[in-house]
């Protein structure tokens, strides 16, 4: 069973923005849909490692890509060919 | 010579497109002056590519997805970008950021998604073929839900470099098209290795239908036609499966069991590569600004929580939760073990048998609106997460009408059968056209 308190503390984790309203539709979706996951307890077996994958892997060789121009083209906040960020601290 | 183009009628009136090209020049090749829909979250270089979602109106791809780059050299118009589950999430295309696409069959019903868009383009001969892209039946439900033809291929088979990533490990492009031989002709152009992407295997595809299926062993699996699954559908597919044994193809019973929860270990996968894969959309480099004053994450919440819809906000916290620390090994571990005893059961029935058919969906279409709460929309995907779950190719053909709507036949093969089971339906299809 998770509360609200969970939820809210879920989508502060995720950086996913809810409010209040949502918050008890949320809560009460993620208990139903939990419940249905709780099928998961009855799994057996140990999920043996598959002998059928292997690694690809390359050269690490810098090669031509898209132009800085193209690159930022999408950014919204941009200044002297760098990307504007919030700020970290 | 010239470019050659096509000019495309503007109207829509499904709602199937979100982005449509008033005209497209196209080239020599197989596909020569066909027009080709792209599902929305296929980039292609200079036409927007949204995903449904309001965190990348506007966004321009700079480059062509690997797909993309196919369809053009091989001769393909590029028709337009299809509407969808907002980044793949759902199973109506009820879920975009842009308004739902009909259902050209009954426009009071949904087309299936999360390729609601290319399926309804389709359908309405809008246009010849379509891509769309497959994590837990988002190619097969359209298709079987309006009534055309759409191919899952085998993990590895089609190059995902440039599809906007929800659940990697799950995906894969695919084609639909109102005949077995198109989605087959598209298939052939859009199959094989890609440096880009590192889980494609070269393993083109070159192959002609072939209709002759005497001697084809079909499992029918007990839990396709089990609790959940509407009478009318399974007596429609019934029949179908009946009309392959008139074709020479013998039927066997067989048994999922690990149908029992592949559906909470489809969701606990899914979830949880998304809340990683869309860890990215924070209005920095694509996107709605994000207030750069602001602390990093008040301004990621207030621009991710505007631009997101609920499905996919939901999703991402579930996958969040399934992989914090305390519920690690009660969901996802799990779902991974349960993701193998998939996997071995498939392995186990195709040492006896070649294909396994049942229904595409357990239902017709939905009436708009009809799927409010989310369990109920997660469980109507239940005959279609098993394939994704182990990789391997479904393709889902038309099959006949129950309500006067249509019902897809969905057959399942090996790993990289993708040939056979497009003969399979290949076959289906000529006998009763």
């Amino acid at each position: 069973m998770v509360t609200e308190h969970d939820v809210q503390h879920i989508a502060e984790l995720a950086d996913v923005g809810i409010n209040t309203e949502e918050l008890g539709t949320f809560t009460h979706q993620f208990n139903a849909i939990l419940d249905y996951f709780d099928t998961l307890d009855t799994v057996k077996g140990d999920g043996a490692a598959r002998s059928d994958l292997f690694n690809v892997l390359r050269e690490d060789v810098v090669e031509p890509s898209l132009s800085q121009d193209d690159v930022l083209k999408n950014a919204p906040w941009k200044e002297d060919g760098f990307i504007k960020a919030p700020r970290v601290m | 010579m010239a470019p050659r183009t096509i000019t495309f009628e503007p109207s829509d009136p499904y709602n199937a497109f979100l982005t449509r090209c008033s005209r497209a020049a196209y080239g020599d090749g197989p596909l020569a002056g066909v027009a080709v829909a792209v599902k929305d979250n296929i980039s292609t270089s200079g036409i927007e590519t949204t995903c449904a979602s309001k965190i990348l109106k506007g966004y321009i791809p700079p480059y062509d997805a690997h797909v993309v780059g196919l369809l053009k050299s091989a001769g393909a118009a590029i028709a337009g970008k299809t509407n969808m589950d907002e980044f793949g999430m759902g199973t109506t295309t009820e879920n975009s950021a842009f308004g739902p696409t009909l259902n050209p069959c009954d426009t009071s019903r949904v087309p299936g998604g999360s390729s609601g868009g290319s399926a309804a383009a389709v359908a309405a001969g809008m246009v010849r073929m379509a891509l769309g892209s497959d994590t837990g039946g988002s190619i097969r439900c359209p298709a079987a839900f309006c009534g055309i033809v759409g191919l899952k291929p085998s993990y590895g088979r089609v190059s995902r470099y440039g599809l906007i990533a929800y659940s990697n490990s799950l995906e894969q492009i695919g084609p639909l098209g109102k005949t077995v031989s198109d989605v087959s002709t598209l298939m052939g152009v859009i199959a094989g290795h890609d440096r880009h992407d590192s889980t494609t295997y070269n393993r083109p595809y070159h192959h002609a239908p072939d209709a002759d299926i005497k001697g084809l062993k079909v499992g029918i699996p007990e839990e396709y036609f089990g609790t959940g699954v509407d009478l009318g559908v399974a007596g429609v597919v019934r029949k179908a499966i009946g009309r392959l044994e008139e074709l020479g193809a013998a039927t066997f019973p067989c048994s999922i069991p690990s149908m029992e929860y592949a559906l909470a270990a489809y969701y606990v996968t899914c979830t949880s590569e998304a809340s990683s894969n869309l860890a990215r959309f924070d209005g920095v480099r694509y996107g709605p600004a994000t207030d750069w004053k602001k602390s990093w994450h008040d301004a990621y919440k207030d621009v991710r929580g505007a631009a997101f819809g609920m499905e996919v906000r939901r999703r991402i916290m579930l996958g969040t939760f399934a992989l914090s620390s305390g519920y690690y090994g009660k969901y996802y571990a799990k779902a991974q073990v349960a993701r193998e005893n998939v996997r071995a059961d498939f392995n186990r029935i195709f040492r006896d048998v070649d294909v396994i058919a049942g229904p595409t969906m357990p239902t017709i279409a939905f009436r708009l609106k009809e799927k409010s709460d989310p369990l109920s929309m997660y469980l109507a995907d239940i005959l279609t997460v098993p394939a994704n779950l182990a990789g391997i190719p479904s393709i889902s053909v038309p099959c006949g009408n129950s309500e006067g709507m249509p019902v897809g036949l969905q057959i399942m093969g090996r790993m990289f059968e993708d040939e056979r089971v497009v003969d399979v339906a290949y076959a289906y299809e000529q006998a009763v056209n």
